[in-house]
């Protein structure tokens, strides 16, 4: 706390009174990350290289400072890892194609009902997020009508099935995190000046053309927030894994759920946790820099 | 289930597979517990087994009960929303009990109370109800408090199976609350032919509708059994090595679509899944639910039984009225009642002569009162030492993708 006080007061030193205000309302937010990010994360990275006590019981451990336990849990879990951001990939750019169209139909073409579409595409967000993954379950199952019909149509055999698949998988997420990226994408495809796509027009530039120049490098704040907001999430989910996939589909996520609670292994679990944390982080900077947003973002 | 519970069928599986009893579904445990991570996480650090501070003082203050099980496994009246066994408990001893369905998950339940109960102070229950293994931590490391035989005179009623287990010789420190069999179910209009053996579970026509229990300790024992392994003897970590590489060859040649917690059910309802490694109990359950559409029945080699215990917390200050409920409930006709709503095997000797007034059909019901075959058919998977449970584990959930 008492850096938060010291940079509180040094602030108001410098720049008066009035400036004080901004660190004051700063304050609550930063109770809370200090709370619940940066306490825990001390806490994790604390865990991380203990190693268990000798002879103790299950679940007791001792810090000894063993930082193999990076690579031990690292090579223990290569193919889930691996999994994780190949199957977040996947559902980004599935959700991104599914998306863009959507997004700038409700920006540019749907007139009075904008609205409307705005609250059907929030609307999923009403039921819990268990209840919607459990309901694609029975979607893509033995007693929905899509195995049936793609059955009858002999698009997969009549004894293949969708479920407990990586397909159900991607396809969890992809459906789970849609609106995040609708969402940053309409955004920033409303406020595009249609003056701009007239100019273009007017300097006989087709439609493609313009939406190549013109509107696709103007809603790129929005593609790079939504691509964000669904690949930081997707490649730590393991609630989709859980439900819709079987044993050689499992994420990180789920690697990390079972060390935790069923191995009662903190310390590999903590260290996994904190190299999927590090692994996203990398990942996100060098996407920020090369799609050249940062500022926008 | 009561029969006449107004709840839809289908309403009342979706209520529990949302808070399945024994089962961990994968979210609702995990999203629930998420909050626990940081918690847990250097809270065991440089702790010495046994440790704990001694049992504290006892006394019989406050005239209440707090009492921690699992979820759906009292009987229920959903109409007044009460447990009916426990009012008239309540009216008869003049003792408050706050019972809690707040066991979701072993290891989940145990994360949450361990720091506490290492610091001798108090969890918050009077009554815990937990799985066999999990008991047996609990013993080991001193947090239960030892049973007077004179406040539990209807102790002698326990079935002599279970009359002493391994993890505390002559139920000193626990209490079986129900147990049930793992076995093979599967869905008799798909499999007509039935399952007995290990074989005919994983048989190619089965290929990718097979789910096996997330519970290492069922689905390896019954694989163990298969291969010839007692597991109550002191089996070689050699031997169940070969059990996981069992396991892991099914699973990798596709043949087990899932490992699953008590969600096995959903799919077998809907067809995804003809055939599973599962719980007495819930194919009983599903059985009523569907005029018969499944059958239960312990493997040829070997099945597996397992408990859930009562125990009094190291940290508990009301021992003596905790154990007046311990003894309540091992009253024969409450223990019937009970078992009419959970459907789990009843621990207590003489509730099958009492469940004949309830419901004749009940009693007869080899899932609730298995004959002296059905329990000799079925073993309790040996006690492991700490170091065995962390390799076992391991390996078990390396092997199922984990």
């Amino acid at each position: 706390m008492a850096f938060l006080q010291s940079a509180v007061t040094r602030a108001g030193t410098f720049t008066g009174r009035k400036g004080r205000l901004p660190y004051l309302l700063l304050l609550p937010g930063m109770l809370w990350l200090f709370t619940f990010f940066i306490l825990p994360i001390i806490n994790l990275a604390g865990t991380s290289t203990q190693t268990p006590v000798l002879g103790g019981d299950t679940g007791q451990y001792v810090q000894t400072f063993r930082l193999a336990n990076y690579i031990d849990a690292f090579n223990a879990a290569r193919p889930q890892f691996a999994r994780s951001f190949i199957y977040a990939f996947l559902a980004t750019l599935l959700a991104l194609a599914i998306s863009y169209p959507l997004a700038y139909a409700i920006a540019f073409r749907s007139g009075r009902f904008k609205n409307i579409l705005l609250v059907l595409v929030v609307a999923p967000f009403f039921t819990s997020f268990l209840l919607r993954t459990v309901a694609w379950k029975q979607i893509l199952g033995e007693e929905g009508f899509v195995v049936p019909t793609l059955r009858a149509l002999h698009i997969i055999g009549p004894q293949a099935t969708l479920t407990a698949s990586a397909l159900a998988v991607v396809t969890g997420m992809t459906y789970n995190f849609l609106p995040f990226m609708t969402l940053p994408l309409y955004a920033s495809l409303e406020r595009i000046d249609p003056r701009t796509l007239e100019a273009s027009n007017d300097l006989y530039a087709n439609g493609i053309t313009t939406f190549r120049k013109v509107t696709f490098p103007l809603s790129m704040p929005g593609v790079v927030a939504g691509t964000l907001l669904t690949f930081i999430p997707a490649a730590g989910d393991y609630v989709n894994a859980a439900i819709l996939g079987n044993p050689n589909t499992t994420m990180i996520g789920n690697v990390i759920d079972s060390r935790f609670f069923r191995i009662v292994d903190y310390p590999t679990a903590a260290a996994l946790s904190f190299m999927l944390m590090a692994a996203i982080l990398i990942l996100v900077t060098i996407y920020i820099r090369r799609s050249g947003t940062d500022e926008l973002v | 289930m009561p029969k006449n519970d107004p709840i839809s069928p289908k309403t009342l599986e979706l209520i529990r597979a949302q808070m399945s009893r024994r089962g961990f579904i994968a979210g609702a445990g995990g999203l629930g517990a998420a909050g626990l991570l940081a918690a847990c996480g250097t809270g065991t650090s440089g702790g010495k087994p046994g440790t704990s501070s001694s049992p504290t003082a006892i006394s019989d203050t406050g005239g209440t009960v707090r009492w921690a099980n699992w979820t759906l496994y009292l009987d229920y009246e959903s109409k007044t929303k009460k447990y009916p066994t426990l009012e008239a408990f309540q009216k008869q001893s003049g003792i408050k009990v706050n019972y809690k369905e707040d066991v979701n998950d072993n290891d989940e339940f145990y994360g949450k109370v361990q720091g506490q109960l290492k610091l001798g102070q108090d969890i918050g229950y009077d009554i815990v109800t937990l799985t066999d293994w999990m008991a047996a931590r609990w013993i080991r490391l001193g947090y239960t408090q030892k049973i007077d035989v004179a406040g539990i005179p209807n102790k002698v009623n326990i079935l002599d199976k279970l009359s002493t287990v391994g993890f505390d010789p002559g139920r000193n420190n626990s209490l079986t609350w129900q147990s049930g069999f793992a076995g093979f179910g599967w869905n008799k209009q798909k499999l007509p032919g039935g399952i007995k053996t290990l074989d005919q579970l994983f048989a190619p026509a089965n290929k990718g509708k097979i789910e096996v229990l997330s519970e290492m300790r069922d689905t390896m024992g019954i694989i163990l059994q298969f291969q010839g392994v007692d597991i109550e003897s002191n089996f070689t970590e050699a031997q169940f090595m070969n059990g996981i590489d069992f396991l892991q060859k099914k699973i990798s040649d596709g043949f087990i679509r899932k490992v699953a917690g008590n969600s096995y059910k959903e799919d077998l309802i809907s067809g995804d899944a003809v055939a599973v490694i599962g719980w007495s109990g819930d194919l009983f359950q599903l059985n009523s639910e569907n005029n018969g559409k499944f059958e239960f029945a312990l493997p040829e080699s070997g099945g597996t039984l397992w408990s859930d215990n009562m125990m009094i917390p190291s940290t508990s200050h009301n021992r003596l009225n905790a154990e007046k409920v311990m003894n309540y409930y091992y009253e024969p006709a409450v223990a019937a009642q009970v078992a009419a709503y959970v459907n789990y095997i009843c621990p207590v000797k003489g509730a099958q002569a009492e469940m004949e007034k309830i419901d004749p059909a009940l009693a007869k019901s080899p899932y609730i009162f298995p004959d002296a075959t059905a329990l000799s058919k079925a073993k309790v998977f040996r006690t492991l030492t700490p170091a065995e449970e962390t390799t076992f584990t391991t390996a078990f959930q390396k092997a199922t993708g984990n």
